[in-house]
Parts: structure tokens; C-alpha cells; sequence
């Protein structure tokens, strides 16, 4: 039950940000995305507001040896650079820079963005369910170490 | 407007909060590719209604919120094309890259993973591209 009770404030926490920051705002995602025009900042002051709490979050996590909940905590960060981190993220930044919109920002606008927003869900949720097989492809073009 | 940025610090705050929360409480990484995503290619096992209780608080807050920021706007695009290419290629890119803004940006820079950063570096760097192509070179977006 605990668990339910943590997951919800956290992702109540991370909605109200994405919201509050302006990050369900595509023109302000893509304006920081537009380097060659009127660049807007906003992003990086999210990504710095949001960093902070979560490297002090990591150095007490170093400390511990479970969650406060029980359950484990993730294991050290894997350093290995793979075809797939990145086509995975040159492809997903073509579409974050073509309409504005990341899978956070998506879930949190769900209330507010209007029908246009699904048509963009489905297709994610859609490419989603494909991963798998286009990592199976990806292997087989450049096999894993 | 001039206020753009500091709600932008605070919004970033509790965001971060929110993954503190999750990883210290739940021991979870907060991604939100990898928790829609689990829950799409059933990867998640178990772990589906912790999932769906996390996305269920993030599409709740804004509504809670909504008196903070009344008219808020998307500014989403009208070109059903577009968005669909663009989801798609946020759907499947993220799960080949195991991450997304928040997963390998937000999570995975600040414990200065080397992935996270790589990661990063390559999405802001792509969409950077499709931006200064398709508004300055085409003038499609």
C-alpha cells in the first residue's frame, strides 16, 4: 500500500511540475530546441531545478543499502555507449524537436492538450510496442558485444 | 515573459522532487518513457499498478493545479502527420535508448552517468537539428 502511496506523490510531484515549469508548452520546448532563432531558456532552468534534488537524492542513495520502502535500490549506472542509446535517442529527438512533446509532458497534458495530443499518444504508445522488435532488427545490423 | 524562467526553477524543483521521492522511497528511477513503456511491451510484470498509480498522479496534479495557471496552452500542433511521425519516433526511440528527458536527463545526468549524459547530448543535439531544418531551412514547423 506504502509503495502506491510514494508512486502517487511522486508522480503527482513530477505532473505538477511539467505543468508548472511550462513544459507541456510546446512552443517553449521547441524554442529552446531552436538554437538559429529566438532561443527560450526555460528548459534548461527545469533540467538545472530538477537536477538539484536529484543528485542529493543519489548521494543518499549511495548510503543506503535499500529503498526506505524495503525494496532495492537501482544498481550502479551501466557506462556502455550501444547502437541503440544512440540511434534510440537521435531518433527520439527528431521527434521531441518536430512537435514539442516528450512522453512526460504528454501523460501531463492529458487533461488539457486537446484531442490533436492523442493522435500523438497513440503513435507513441504504438512505437512503444515496437521497440522490441526494432531492437531485435538494430542486433542483427550491428550485433551486441 | 521575464517570470518564464522562475516558474521554470520551480516546476524543475519538484520535479526533481518527484524523482527523489521515487528512488528513495520506491528504490524506482523515475523515467516516464520506461514506466509507459513497461506497461506497453508488459516488460513491467508486477510492477504495472505502481506504474499506473505514478501516471495517474501526473495526470491528476495539473488538474488540481490548473487555478495556479488557468488557460495554460499546448500550443500542440494541428498537422495529424506530424504527430504521428513524431510519436512514433519518440516511441520507439526512447525505448531503444532505455530513456528519455526524464529517465536519462533528469535522473541519469544528475549521478553524472555517462549514458544519461551521451544520451542527452544526442536527443537535444537531434532536435536542435530537426528544428533548424524544418523551421529555417523548410518552414514546415
Amino acid at each position: 500500500m506504502q509503495r502506491f502511496v510514494f508512486a502517487f506523490i511522486a508522480g503527482g510531484l513530477f505532473g505538477a511540475g511539467l505543468f508548472l515549469s511550462g513544459m507541456t508548452d510546446t512552443d517553449k520546448v521547441q524554442g529552446f530546441l531552436d538554437f538559429f532563432g529566438a532561443w527560450d531558456p526555460t528548459l534548461a532552468f527545469v533540467m538545472g531545478g530538477a537536477m538539484l534534488p536529484m543528485a542529493i537524492a543519489w548521494r543518499i542513495a549511495k548510503r543506503r543499502e535499500s529503498a526506505v520502502l524495503g525494496n532495492a535500490l537501482p544498481g550502479p549506472a551501466s557506462a556502455r555507449i550501444d547502437g541503440s542509446l544512440i540511434a534510440g535517442s537521435v531518433m527520439f529527438g527528431a521527434g521531441w524537436g518536430l512537435v514539442g512533446i516528450c512522453p512526460g509532458p504528454a501523460i501531463a497534458s492529458l487533461s488539457y492538450g486537446g484531442p490533436m495530443l492523442f493522435f500523438f499518444i497513440a503513435a507513441m504508445l504504438g512505437g512503444m510496442a515496437l521497440a522490441p522488435k526494432v531492437r531485435e532488427r538494430l542486433d542483427k545490423w550491428v550485433p551486441a558485444e | 515573459m521575464d517570470i518564464d524562467w522562475v516558474w521554470g526553477l520551480f516546476g524543475g524543483l519538484l520535479i526533481g522532487m518527484g524523482g527523489a521521492v521515487f528512488l528513495l522511497f520506491n528504490g524506482r528511477i523515475m523515467g516516464a518513457s520506461g514506466i509507459i513503456g513497461g506497461l506497453v511491451d508488459r516488460s513491467a510484470g508486477r510492477s504495472w499498478p505502481e506504474r499506473v498509480v505514478f501516471l495517474a498522479g501526473v495526470v491528476l496534479l495539473p488538474v488540481l493545479l490548473w487555478p495556479l495557471k488557468p488557460g495554460t496552452d499546448t500550443h500542440i500542433t494541428g498537422n495529424i502527420a506530424l504527430l504521428l511521425i513524431a510519436g512514433l519516433l519518440v516511441g520507439v526511440g526512447t525505448r531503444l535508448a532505455n530513456g528519455c528527458t526524464s529517465g536519462h536527463g533528469v535522473c541519469g545526468m544528475s549521478r553524472l552517468s555517462v549514458r544519461g549524459i551521451v544520451a542527452s547530448l544526442s536527443y537535444i543535439g537531434a532536435g536542435a537539428i530537426t528544428v533548424a531544418l524544418l523551421r529555417h531551412l523548410l518552414g514546415v514547423i
